[in-house]
This record gives C-alpha cells, structure tokens and sequence, in this order.
C-alpha cells in the first residue's frame, strides 16, 4: 500500500531514494539542496537505508565517488545545486562518457555573481551538452516519480546513461505539499535489483579491464557516436518507463514532454518546471477568454524531444517560449532550442516568440503569463510579430 | 618473513612487457612491485600523469588489474567510492590503490586526498613523485624540489618541496610512510604493512625521472639511492601516530654517515645551475631535518 506523506520537494526526493535502494551515497552540502542529504544521512545512520553514506569535502568529490561506486556496480544517488554543479563539471562530464547510470537531483539555483540561493535553470541548463539526460519536475509528486523512474530509465541497457533530475529551489525544494509514496514492493518490482546492470563492465578481478584510456583520433569519436545514439534511444526508454509507471501507479506524467489542452490550441505556451503549474492556470484564464491556448512542459532538455515538439507544435499558429536561463550573449537557451527544431523551409513555421524572465528567483506569475500571450497574440493578429525573443520583467530603469 | 627478490612473485601481475615507459622510467620498477606485494584483486586508479600513458592506449592494455583513468583532482575519491561500493557489496578482499604523480597528489588532487585520509576510507594511495609535471614536459609542482630546473622555472625553483607525507600524517590516518625507487624491498615492506591495515594508508615514493630530473637512464636506481643516502628523503612510516627511520635512513641519524648532497645534485641536469651557496642552503635544510627526525624516532607524533 503506498502512503501518503507531506513533504517538501528535497524530502520527496530522499524518500524516492530511498525506495531506490542506492549502495552509495556521496553528496555535499549546499543551499537548498541541503535537506535531501539530510534526509538520506538520517535514513542510514537509522539503518532505515543500507548504504555507504560517503560525506565528501566537495562535489567535485561527490561525483567522482559516485563515478567510482558505479564502475565498481554500485547503483549510486548524489545531489546538488548551483555552484556545486559547476563545480563537478569535469565529474559530470566523466560520468557520461563512462557511461555510468547516475542518478543526480539538481535544485535549480541561480549561478554566482552576485550570490543568490533562488531559482533559475541556468545552473541545470549548462549541462546540456554533458551526456546526461536531464529532466526537470513541475511538482513534489513528479519529483518522487521521477527519481523512481530515472533510476529506470539510466539503466536500461539501451541507455546506460547518467541522468539529472531536475527540481526548483524553494519553489519545491522547501514547500510541502502532499504526497503519495510508493510502496516499497512496487518500485522493487519496477526497478532492476540494485547493482545488477552494468555486471558485465563492473570492476571484476576475473575480468580485469582498462577504463578510459589514451583514444586515438581514429577511435574517440565513435564513443561520443555511442553516447548520442544512447540519448536517441532513450526517448523510446523514457516512454516507455512512463507506460510502466503509469499500469502501475495510476501517475502519468507523458514521458518526454508533458502537453495540456494542446489538442485544440493555436498558441502553445512552452515551459519547463514548477512555473508551468501557473502557465497551466494561466492557459485555463485565457481559454475563458476566449485564446485557444495550450501547454506544451519540457519534462526533458537531453535527450532533446525534436520529433514531439515538431509533432505537436508545427502547425499551431504561434509558440510562446518562457526561459528562465539565458546564454549570455545569444537568448533565451530553451527559446533557441525549441526554434532550431521548428524551423520549416515551406514558410509554414509558426511564430516562435521567446520571453526570458524568472531569473534568480524572480517570480513567474499566472498575470505575467496572461500579459505575454495578450501581447504576443495581439501583435500576432496585426502581423507584427516576429520570430525572436525579449526579455520580460526586467526593471530597466535600474540598469539605466 | 622479510620480503627479499627471490620471494616476491616472478609473474607480472599489473604492468606487463610492452607498456610505453621511457627507457629507465621509474615506474616500470614501483607499480610491478605494487603488483608483486598486493596480487591480482586490487583496482588502480589513475588520475592524469605519466602512468596514463605508460599503461598503453586504446583498445590496449599494458595492465593485467583493473585500471580506472580518471580525471586529474579526483583519484582518491574515486577510490573512495569504489572502496564504498566494495564495502556495500561485502568484497573484504580487496585493494584499493591510487598510483598517482606528484602533481595529482600534492597540486591538484590534495582536496580530495585530504578528504580521503580525514574519512579514513579504506584505500592505499600512493604517490609517486617524480618531482614535476612530466607528463606535460616537466614543469613545476609543489613537489619539485628547491632550485630545481623545470620548464616553468628555468632559473630554479625559488621554494622548497611540500612536505606531503606529513601533511597526511596530521590527518590522523593509521599508515604514512616514505619510499624510494632505490629501495625497492623497503617499498614493498611497507606496501604489505599497509594491505594488512583498513583505513587510509599513504606512501610518498620518491620516483627519480631520467627525462626531468636530466640523468642518464641507467641510473634511476641509482638516483633513488642516492636521495635517501644524503639524507634528502629519509625513509620512514607513522603507524598509527608513531615515527619510526626506516631500513638505511636508520643509520643516517649520524651527519658523518650520509652522502655529501653535491654528489646527488650534481649528477642531475636540472641542478646544472647550482651554485655552491644553493648547496650550503640545501645542507642547512637537510641537518634541520635531521635534528627533528632525531627525535622523532620511536616517538608518537599525532
């Protein structure tokens, strides 16, 4: 029987963890993502989790732990945030080319200078290139469902690719909300055992291997083929975790991409995480007023959903691009990602307009995404509106 | 029984023929010898140095143990989660061993060392100094000895080496100990003390380089002798807080019995430049380390 629990997103993600049964834990602390690791000592030091808690002196060290337990076929858990984040980079880079099913929760946080503990995907965003799948929850529930599932989808076979699990700090990191919890026999029976994948590659001392040595030019770049080829086969992997979730759970959250009322819509609204809760209510405003408005939520940024988004949004009038992390000196990251897929050469593209906003934390309202689509849409209609993207919210009269 | 060459293992159990050493490479002789004393289960991990190439490139291997190259600040806790997942798996019967440069352990890879040794995870790293950054083409660490030639310090090196195995020792760890390539016996000695122990184990083996160090190849045992003769790197080991002069460096105590310095530097191109009061500065560090090592021996020091 699962049970039901009121918890904040960082707790939710350490009783996810815990029903995932991982043999190594390493993690250090840094605001907000401090309680998940909290939590998981808590768990171990009461034996209600038997793993090696390993307590680093950094993330750098958190993920190369995590790295090491995996080669060694640990099924691994770390957490992080921000800096922290940027900080492991080469780690996150290694435990992708290792080809090592990590499972990493990200508290999205602003990246510093100035200091700031609040949200924004720049810190999860930057990772795109790394070779980890990376998806990004829109409430404490999926938070849960989602570390169950990843733990699912980074050891398929198929895949054998780390993946980040992405949650907004404070938004849901520090807000309770309830929560179902999986039975214990349920995720045992939808997980492979603990340390079973990768057996055939782990450390074996009949078996003895050399990992990751000297690649020449004319053998390196097929590795980096594979890793590509893998994140192309997980898109099937990720549906297909979702299907069995779902028979499972009754909890369906639409795999690569999660779509509301998009069937019908002529604007479709692109989100990622826990503003597209607001986005949706927004959307339900706008239908009453009559915008034929939908939701289209990036559950995943890697593997990248190309053939959905082209599937649903190709021929929807306009598509309203909401960015909550920048690449400084080109736009909104999630506008130029979403564009670079569209862009048809039969002229039939919709529009695609990009508002970047929400960074540091700034707060991304239902009325402020009622303000975009009235002004997107209105200079839609006069046929004024071009692809791009603007900045939205921003108090210019500060920087002047 | 005391190790002796004629009962450590003939067959090659990590490096085999064929690796991509240069001609008089020290470790040829010091990872052979890991291999000899602690047998076919134990895991390697590398961090960038020489050894990453010396072990061979893809798809081959000169190393019959599993080896894991992993990124340059890193090794000890990517030992440290191996040594975790051993743990939670019940394999008691294995080593853990991190073989890394001189750059790795007292430059890049110190964050994660110290945080090894001060969780007193269950590993043996083992630093082998060569005394800069070879692998690059020879340039300065904080290993490299005073007035040193590198390529980052043409003129000499204007400090002296950090003291890596007693910043370990003040971690509190159960086994710290020196070695030298010259005494291979010695380094094998320690090396099974510490496979007997469970906890953090460091030995800082001294790892003389022909390419950087500027000497003719056939003398890198020679080398190694002649740096613990003069009294430069004293071999010792801290077990579990106690100091004790080890093999040759026992009889050194005495200033009369050691090598006079200028015969070990002069042999080097890299102390090509040296001049005679850089020689009377380096006799001076080498009796201050002396007085202290004096009474030190037999002595608790954490």
């Amino acid at each position: 029987m699962s049970t039901y629990k009121v918890l904040t997103g960082n707790y939710a993600v350490a009783y996810g963890v815990k029903l995932c049964k991982p043999q190594v834990i390493a993690a250090y602390p840094i605001t907000p993502q401090t309680s998940i690791v909290e939590k998981l000592s808590e768990f171990v030091e009461k034996g209600e989790l038997k793993a090696k808690m390993l307590r680093v002196e950094s993330e750098h060290s958190a993920m190369a732990a995590v790295i090491g337990a995996a080669i060694a076929g640990a099924r691994t858990f770390t957490a992080t945030s921000s800096q922290g984040l940027l900080y492991m980079h080469e780690g996150v880079w290694m435990a992708a080319g290792a080809r090592l099913p990590i499972v990493m929760a990200i508290v999205t946080r602003a990246i510093f200078p100035p200091w700031s503990i609040w949200t924004d995907h720049g810190d999860l965003l930057d990772q795109r290139d790394t070779g980890w799948m990376i998806c990004m929850a829109e409430d404490n529930q999926e938070v849960i469902d989602m570390i169950i599932q990843a733990y699912k989808i980074a050891e398929d076979e198929r895949v054998l690719l780390p993946i980040m699990v992405g949650l907004d700090a404070f938004i849901l990191s520090h807000t309770a909300t309830p929560i179902e919890i999986p039975d214990e026999d349920l995720v045992d029976s939808y997980l492979p055992r603990p340390g079973e994948t990768l057996s055939y590659l782990k450390i074996s001392f009949d078996n003895p291997l050399t990992y990751y040595n000297l690649a020449f030019p004319d053998s390196y770049m097929e590795f980096r083929y594979q890793i590509h080829e893998a994140m192309n086969r997980a898109k099937r992997v990720i549906e297909e975790a979702d299907e069995k979730y779902h028979k499972l759970t009754g909890r369906k959250y639409g795999g690569l991409v999660d779509t509301y009322r998009c069937n019908d819509a002529e604007v479709v609204i692109v989100s990622m995480g826990a503003s597209t809760g607001d986005t949706k209510e927004a959307a339900d405003k706008l239908r009453d007023e009559g915008y034929k408005v939908g939701v289209l939520r990036l559950r995943f940024i890697r593997p990248f959903p190309e053939e959905k988004l082209k599937e649903i949004l190709s021929n929807k009038k306009l598509v309203i691009v909401i960015d909550r992390a920048i690449s400084l000196g080109k736009g909104g990251i999630l506008y130029t990602e979403v564009a670079s897929v569209l862009h048809k050469n039969d002229g039939r593209t919709p529009i695609i307009r990009g508002y970047l906003t929400g960074l540091g934390g700034r707060d991304i309202t239902v009325s402020d995404i009622i303000k975009m689509v009235r002004k997107a849409t209105s200079l839609f209609e006069k046929g004024e509106l071009t692809h791009g993207w603007e900045w939205f919210k921003l108090r210019k009269e500060v920087v002047m | 029984m005391p190790i002796t060459i004629k009962n450590l293992p003939k067959e090659e159990i990590t490096l085999q023929p064929g690796h991509a050493a240069c001609p008089g490479c020290p470790i040829g002789i010091g990872l052979r010898i890991v291999g000899k004393v602690l047998g076919k289960k134990t895991v390697i991990v590398i961090p960038a140095c020489c050894t990453s190439i010396v072990q061979g490139p893809y798809p081959y291997s000169a190393v019959k143990v599993p080896l894991v190259n992993v990124i340059f600040a890193a090794s000890a806790a990517v030992a440290s989660g191996i040594a975790g997942a051993f743990e939670a798996q019940g394999i008691k019967d294995a080593h853990v061993v991190v073989w890394a440069g001189d750059g790795g352990t007292a430059d890049i890879g110190l964050q994660a060392l110290s945080g090894a040794a001060e969780r007193n995870d269950n590993i043996i790293y083992i630093c082998y100094d060569n005394e800069a950054y070879m692998n690059t083409g020879i340039q300065r660490s904080g290993s490299t000895p005073y007035k040193a030639w590198t390529t980052t310090t043409i003129t000499g090196k204007t400090e002296f080496k950090k003291n890596m195995p007693a910043i370990i020792a003040q971690h509190r760890v159960p086994y710290v100990a020196t070695a030298s390539i010259g005494y291979p016996l010695d380094f094998a000695e320690k090396l099974q003390k510490a496979s007997k122990i469970k906890g953090f184990k460091y030995i800082h083996l001294l790892a003389p380089c022909p390419v950087g160090w500027r000497f003719d190849p056939s003398l890198t045992a020679e080398m190694g002798k002649l740096a613990v003769l003069t009294g430069l790197w004293p071999l010792y080991e801290v077990e579990y807080g106690v100091f004790k002069l080890t093999g040759v460096s026992l009889s050194l105590v005495d200033k009369d019995k050691r090598v006079p310095l200028e015969k070990y530097l002069r042999l080097q191109g890299r102390f090509k430049h040296i001049t005679d009061e850089d020689i009377k500065i380096y006799e001076e560090y080498v009796d201050q380390l002396w007085r202290a090592l004096k009474d030190l021996h037999g002595k608790r020091i954490v």
